[in-house]
């Protein structure tokens, strides 16, 4: 327990005359601030998530109801005892207000960031399958919840009282156990249903679309030969490297060959299957051009087993980049492929996944038709949203008949210029895909990022035809969700397909009062098919605290998951509201949490005190990080196309992704120890030191920043020259130098690539070079060139902020 | 001079013309009251190994609405170098290269056993011959195997510089590429959607996008290659061809218990019309269907694909009960017109047991001078021999097939053209010798015969218009030009000229002249083809009554039996294929079609032909039967039994022996010639193929007519049909109470 809830900062004679000067003079403020407040004496990111490193030695149970993990920025062991672990479910609070008006009070965001299939580290165990025969797992007979350890078994263990809606139901026969003294089931520990907070459970017949057990999914490759796909190189990496890749396709068993079948079109005006049945000497390809009416002209030989089509498949790769070398066509259609892999999993009856690989605006006569409408003159205007619309509502319903098949779109654009990525983007997005964008391509600086995320994609654990209902305690309620995904009423959302690295954030709203004594009660069940064409659920259960007190709320928050819910809510909110309405919004938000604080729970101080909850203490500086992002404040030379790219992207990330999207990771690199990492440094320019060098990480790029100045024997030591100007800024991979600081470096950088789930690609950014401008927009504690505000002068506005609420 | 046979017969060798009437009565009134009007059989390209072909161009009368062809009945003045028109009398001079010209040194077209003359004219580049195979795979294995080794086969048949194109359908529609090197690329179309021909060639790739500022370019080269893709010289494609025919799968999609195979014929002709439409517009071309069922969805379906619902009877199209019939029909004209117009003809070969539905389709074949064959399966010899005699040579070694034709006919002015009856369309060109009277395809003097072979025959129409108080002054002639422009096999274009003239003669004065120039053989083929034409586009018993009214003749007896008119006992399709090969053979065939002609082997004396009449069968006696479409021999009793006794393998019996091969024999020679091959058919007393000999003779001994019955004088047949006998007696009875 800590003694001091709060931090305080003893700025209000500063920002008083600061506020004097701004009334009394014309100069810029900021330039003001900066000097006068002292950068170390505001909460500290780096501080924060060091203390937390140190504070975490032992393993994190989860058995506690209540207790915050560690932030994401730890390495922890966790250990599931009886509630879902943080790498499945994070909280914004873990003490939740009892009632309505209590949270509305604090205007703290009750939600949950959800990662149902996340992958857990090798030393912890995934979750158990469990099967509780033909009648399938046991439920709660009124809410539907699925048996866990919140279901308390009463009358000697033949019934059981939902912790949920506590409706009483009777335990099955096959299923009843005896209770010992503590009224616990013997075999509690036994079964995970029983012990613990993550598992799966073996659905039945009733659980399968149209009451059929599920075909195995099916993969469907749809490569664009238009002119600028092949000149590119693209076409030829992709298929050259499909050849390998098809041999990594998901299993649940790795001795196993992998039951997913695969198929492959190509197409640029018009499409083109593909016949690839084994029996064939050479593939056949068929050519549909009516794209307006889309249909499949083939039945057999177009989705196949691998291993039973290997030649064909291998002649048909090699061929395809040699067919296309010396097209003329430029024109390309979108709609109709996707109809196309649709139709081609409707024919097979089974579920899947489409990799679209696409380079330009889809400017040919077909459905789904764009046209560019890239207008840089309605940024900052109210018409600003529609650019993040989609402007045809074709891809709508589009994406809800792929959603309806089960039928996921995963998207690789390669564009050159305007590709209306809000647009392409809608089928991705509802349908649990991701969208991955390689601007410029060009097969040598980029072949490497642009595999490497193929390779994980296509090996990725992934889920197919998922609906995911969350169901909690009387009193609270799941309200609002935000991810990709597709729903058609307010409690399902599902999912076509959904992989380890899809998050799901989802609101809570009370609608009745919670108690303290049992606490708010979450379970998140996931309905999927697995890659292996097995119908399974994978429960999650979560309980959190319920409080009167408002102290207890500020003491039990994550900043970090608050954060995540907010960057979501806001890139959602620019879909109807105009931009600045969302800025605006959120730092309102912000400031009334903060000012409820002061008012309720910190002791009493003067005005011009600033004063955060220790929990929150770093609000201000991340929030700001958000309010600065591309999608909220877009630079000048920021595309429509990147924002909406972002927009998506952030929508269904977790709480590590946002993180270190949001406030990147600045490692210096004078001194490198193996088993550890040197401690980051702030995003600011002035924690650089011209002699020394500097890694930077977002979760999407990777920087290697050298001062001018660098000492000679680190140059030597990374890059193998003793010399600044022989750095080659277009390199993207280090040497691989024997020494032992090389090698660690490498390492490093290798280690940061494993985590995310997108490939890096590595910028080296040489001090006072014209990419520094780039890497100087990711210093996001100093001033940006958009006119985002330094950490400084942001933190002096929300203090304004809040004593305006106060007083 | 001769007898008005030879003179006939003359004509026809030298001609390919047979007249109803070889004098003609001089005034309308006359003409009327003869009934069977002026009119021939006229075989365009009837062979003539004697007739070398001249190697310049016609010379043409220079009146703009005339433009008849110097002929042997022309006026010509040798000193002045003029020649007379015999249709309009203009007077035209020489082109220069005739300057040379005098009684002793005249060009073949002068003289008169050059009443037919043929011409080889050089107009643009030689178009090469295409052939478009459009390939039904919803066959059962065997089918299609054997199907798949005759389009093999074919191959080696074509002349080597044709082009040939693949299109396979099943439940959907596919367009081979043959230029591709390694994978095999086909386009696909959905076979239920109807597609406009451009819509058909954006799809194909075929239309260039007109680029803004590209016009009035000259086209570059490769701008003509996209149409290459899909028909490839056969030397160049041979081997891939070869492989893909080889690889060809039944249609892949499952056919449901209790339904049909989805079969996109529609959609399949109007890709293939399309395709040649947009590539090679009038060239010649013929489209080669090959069909296995009949058309199931799409435009131009001629039945569901629930298997209970049978396809259309004559029953339930009198009922009104057939549903797509009259769709499909008018989609398949369209499609037929379309083609016509670009000079494509459409061949449709059927094999099925069931109907495939050749009544909606057969205007495919009729308008664009396409052949018809049905059969039962694609693996009998009767598909697999007539499909290769498509492609026989002729004596020189050419195809025995000519493209694009253009057939004109020019009159003298006391006649005109009503119409004509074959497998043509009018190109509704309306000259002065055009007649308001329509019989048959009228109202224009020129058709276009987008396919023709030797012996393809049309029924020509004419009225005499000269009227009864302008007489034609005595030893006046009316005459009749032929002019026949085509694409010859070796892609050459040609022109061939028939000219003709026949003696006016006054009906009142002359009456037994024009009565023995009466050729009966061809006014009952041309009466018959107007039945037919009449049968085709009105409902049946008027056609008979119509018959009745006009013509009282022996042949009409057969005539009226004849599967042509009657319906009865014969599907919708097998009808419009009988009616199909009548209007377009010539006058032998169509006679043995009218009246199959019955031969008799016996002991007794040489095979001799007998009257095909129930008495002709004899227990003692092999009987030969030619009704076109099917080759009859038939054992009597006895001679079955001596069959079935094995007299023949033994030494003694050489002359049983050789009774029986002799019927084998003459069978075999008509097999080598005909087209489509005849059905062949070996039974004997008392088999159940009998049947197809006991309903084509005449029943004079029924089991009702007791007199015959129990007597050894020929075999009765069971049937309610009157005899030749009875309706002679009911003819005679009304010739008299109707005569005035």
């Amino acid at each position: 327990m800590y003694l001091f809830c709060c931090c305080r900062l003893f700025l209000h004679n500063l920002l008083d005359k600061l506020l004097n000067v701004k009334q009394a003079s014309d100069l810029p403020p900021v330039q003001k601030s900066r000097h006068r407040i002292d950068p170390d004496a505001i909460p500290s990111p780096i501080q924060v998530i060091e203390d937390d490193k140190a504070k975490c030695n032992e393993p994190f149970t989860t058995g506690v109801r209540g207790q915050a993990p560690p932030l994401v920025t730890t390495n922890f062991q966790v250990k599931d005892q009886g509630n879902a672990s943080p790498r499945f479910i994070r909280c914004t609070a873990y003490n939740m207000p009892c009632t309505a008006d209590m949270a509305k009070q604090s205007q703290v965001p009750l939600a949950a960031v959800i990662k149902p299939l996340a992958t857990l580290p090798p030393d912890e165990t995934p979750p158990y399958l469990v099967d509780h025969g033909e009648t399938g797992p046991i439920r709660c007979n009124r809410c539907k919840a699925y048996m866990c350890p919140y279901m308390q078994f009463i009358e000697g263990g033949r019934r059981f009282q939902c912790g949920f809606c506590s409706c009483v139901t009777e335990v099955p026969p096959h299923y009843f156990q005896h209770l010992d003294h503590t009224g616990k089931r013997v075999d509690c520990y036994d079964r995970p249903e029983l012990s613990l907070g993550s598992y799966e459970f073996l659905a039945t017949v009733d659980y399968c679309k149209n009451n059929k057990l599920p075909q195995p999914p099916a993969f469907i490759f749809l490569i664009d030969v238009s002119y600028n796909a092949v000149k590119s190189g693209m076409v030829s990496i992709v298929c050259q490297e499909l050849k390998t890749l098809l041999d990594y396709l998901p299993r649940e068993n790795p001795d196993m060959d992998s039951v997913v079948r695969v198929g492959f079109v190509t197409y640029n005006k018009v499409l083109h299957f593909y016949n690839v049945k084994g029996s064939l000497a050479q593939p056949q390809m068929l050519v549909v051009s009516d794209v307006s009416d889309m249909f499949v002209p083939l039945l057999d030989g177009f989705l196949v087993n691998v291993n039973d089509s290997r030649l064909v498949i291998e002649s048909l790769l090699d061929q395809i980049p040699e067919m296309f070398a010396d097209t003329r066509e430029t024109e390309t259609v979108f709609g109709p492929v996707i109809q196309a892999g649709l139709e081609a999993l409707k024919a097979a009856d089974c579920a899947g996944k489409l990799f679209v690989f696409h380079t330009s605006l889809p400017i040919a006569e077909a459905p789904g038709k764009l046209k560019n409408r890239e207008d840089k003159k309605l940024i900052g205007t109210d018409k600003e949203k529609s650019l993040f619309q989609p402007q045809a509502s074709f891809y709508n319903s589009l994406a809800k008949d792929c959603v309806a098949q089960g039928c996921c779109v995963d998207l690789f654009l390669f564009p050159n210029q305007y590709v209306d990525v809000a647009t392409l983007g809608v089928v991705p997005v509802s349908t649990g895909g991701s969208v991955y964008k390689y601007t410029y391509f060009q097969a040598q600086s980029d072949q490497e990022r642009f595999l490497n995320d193929l390779r994980r994609d296509i090996q990725k654990p992934v889920g197919f035809d998922a609906v995911m209902r969350v169901r909690t305690s009387t009193g609270i309620r799941a309200t609002d969700f935000f991810g990709s995904f597709f729903m058609s009423n307010t409690t399902d959302v599902e999912l076509a397909g959904l992989d380890c690295d899809k998050a799901i954030t989802v609101e809570f709203k009370h609608d009745d009062k919670l108690s303290e004594e049992t606490g708010a009660l979450m379970q998140c069940a996931v309905l999927y098919t697995s890659c292996s064409g097995q119908r399974r659920l994978r429960i999650h259960n979560m309980a959190v605290n319920c409080c009167s007190q408002l102290a207890d709320l500020y003491r039990n928050c994550e900043t970090d998951t608050i954060i995540n819910f907010f960057s979501k809510y806001a890139f959602r909110g620019i879909l109807n509201n105009p931009t600045k309405a969302v800025r605006d919004t959120l730092v309102n938000q912000c400031a009334q949490i903060l000012a409820c604080y002061r008012k309720n729970c910190a002791s009493p101080s003067s005005a011009g005190q600033l004063i955060l909850p220790e929990c929150m203490k770093l609000l201000p500086v991340y929030l700001n990080c958000v309010l600065k992002s591309d999608v909220l404040l877009p630079g000048a030379d920021v595309s429509l196309d990147d924002r909406a790219y972002l927009r998506q992207l952030i929508s269904c990330m977790d709480v590590a992704e946002t993180h270190v999207f949001f406030y990147p990771r600045l490692l210096p690199l004078t001194k490198l120890e193996s088993g550890s990492l040197p401690v980051a440094v702030r995003d600011s320019e002035e924690r650089l030191s011209k002699g020394g060098v500097y890694l930077l990480e977002t979760g999407l790029h990777l920087f290697l920043w050298v001062g001018a100045s660098a000492q000679q024997e680190l140059l030597l030591n990374i890059f193998g020259t003793q010399s600044f100007s022989q750095i080659d800024p277009a390199t993207t991979s280090l040497p691989v130098l024997e020494n032992p600081f090389s090698q660690r470096l490498r390492e490093i950088i290798e280690s940061f690539r494993a985590q995310r789930s997108r490939y890096m690609k590595l910028m080296v950014v040489k001090q006072e070079d014209r990419a520094e401008l780039i890497f100087r927009h990711f210093l996001v504690e100093d001033k940006s060139a958009s006119g985002g505000a330094s950490y400084v002068d942001f933190l002096c506005h929300m203090h304004k902020e809040i004593r305006q609420l106060l007083s | 001079m001769a007898t008005y046979q030879e003179f006939i017969q003359q004509n026809e060798d030298r001609d390919g013309v047979r007249f109803s009437w070889n004098l003609w009565p001089s005034s309308r009134l006359e003409a009327t009251r003869l009934v069977v009007p002026v009119s021939c059989l006229f075989t365009p390209l009837k062979e003539r190994p004697d007739l070398p072909p001249v190697q310049y161009e016609p010379v043409l009368c220079s009146r703009a609405n005339c433009k008849a062809v110097l002929n042997p009945l022309c006026q010509v003045d040798f000193r002045a170098k003029i020649w007379a028109c015999n249709f309009c009398f203009q007077r035209n001079p020489f082109p220069p290269s005739y300057a040379g010209i005098s009684e002793v040194n005249q060009p073949a077209e002068l003289m008169p056993q050059f009443s037919t003359i043929e011409y080889i004219v050089q107009r643009g580049p030689p178009a090469p011959l295409i052939f478009l195979y459009v390939v039904d795979t919803c066959l059962e294995e065997e089918d299609l195997q054997a199907l798949k080794e005759s389009l093999q086969m074919s191959l080696s048949l074509l002349p080597p510089n044709a082009l040939v194109g693949l299109i396979t359908f099943g439940r959907m529609v596919q367009v081979h590429e043959l230029s591709c090197e390694g994978i095999a690329k086909s386009y696909v179309f959905r076979g239920t959607k109807e597609l406009s021909s451009k819509q058909i060639q954006e799809m194909l790739g075929l239309t260039k996008p007109a680029a803004p500022g590209q016009q009035g370019r000259p086209m570059a080269p490769q701008d003509a290659a996209p149409s290459c893709r899909f028909l490839q010289p056969v030397h160049r494609v041979d081997m891939n061809l070869t492989d893909l025919l080889g690889e060809l799968q039944r249609d892949p999609w499952p056919v449901p218990q209790g339904k049909r195979p989805l079969r996109s014929t529609g959609v399949a002709l109007s890709v293939a019309v399309g395709l040649l439409e947009g590539t090679f517009p009038n060239t010649g071309a013929r489209v080669m269907l090959f069909i296995g069922g009949p058309p199931t969805q799409g435009p131009g379906m001629v039945v569901g694909d629930e298997l209970k619902t049978p396809i259309r009877s004559w029953h339930d199209i009198q009922k009104d009960n057939a549903r797509h019939l009259k769709k499909a029909t008018k989609y398949y004209e369209a499609l037929a017109n379309r083609s016509a117009v670009n000079g494509h003809s459409i061949d449709i070969y059927a094999c099925a047991l069931d109907q495939t539905g050749l009544l909606e389709m057969k205007c495919l074949s009729n308008l664009t001078g396409g052949h018809i064959v049905m059969g039962d399966s694609f693996n009998t010899s009767l598909f697999k021999q007539t499909f290769q005699r498509v492609f026989s040579k002729d004596f020189n070694g050419d195809f025995r097939m000519a493209f694009g034709g253009v057939l004109e006919v020019k009159t003298s002015r006391e006649l005109k053209v009503c119409g004509a009856i074959g497998p043509c369309v009018s190109l509704n060109s309306k000259g002065s010798c055009v007649s308001e009277n329509e019989m048959g395809t009228g109202g224009t003097n020129q058709w276009k015969v987008c396919s023709l072979n030797p012996s393809t025959t049309l029924g020509i129409y004419f009225e005499v218009v000269n009227q009864h108080n302008a007489p034609v002054p005595q030893g006046g002639r009316g005459a009749i030009q032929f002019v026949t422009q085509y694409q010859h096999s070796n892609t050459q274009r040609r022109i061939r000229v028939t000219t003709i003239a026949r003696n006016w003669a006054d009906a009142q004065s002359q009456i037994q002249h024009i009565e023995s120039s009466f050729d009966q053989e061809a006014a009952a083929v041309l009466m018959a083809r107007l039945g037919v034409f009449r049968a085709e586009s009105e409902e049946g018993p008027d056609v008979l009554r119509w018959l009745d009214r006009q013509l009282i003749r022996l042949f009409m007896f057969h005539l009226r039996r004849s599967p042509f008119l009657q319906v009865f006992n014969n599907s919708p399709d097998e009808s419009s294929y009988y009616r199909h090969h009548f209007v377009r053979q010539d006058l032998t065939q169509s006679l043995i079609m009218i009246q199959p002609i019955l031969y008799s082997y016996s002991f007794y004396g040489p095979p001799e032909p007998v009257l095909l009449d129930s008495s002709s069968i004899l227990p003692d006696r092999i009987l030969l039967m030619d009704t076109f479409f099917q080759l009859v021999i038939y054992h009597g009793e006895t001679i079955a039994q001596w069959r079935k006794a094995g007299y023949q393998e033994m030494a003694e019996y050489e002359n049983f022996k050789q009774l029986l091969q002799a019927p084998l024999d003459d069978a075999q020679e008509i097999l080598q010639t005909r087209f489509p091959m005849p059905r062949y058919i070996d039974t004997e007393h008392g088999g159940s193929q009998a049947r197809f000999l006991l309903s084509k003779v005449n029943p004079s001994q029924t089991h009702n007519n007791l007199y015959a019955w129990g007597q050894e004088t020929g075999a009765p047949i069971l049937t309610d049909d009157v005899s030749l006998q009875v309706f002679m007696d009911h003819l005679k009875k009304l010739a008299v109470s109707s005569s005035t």
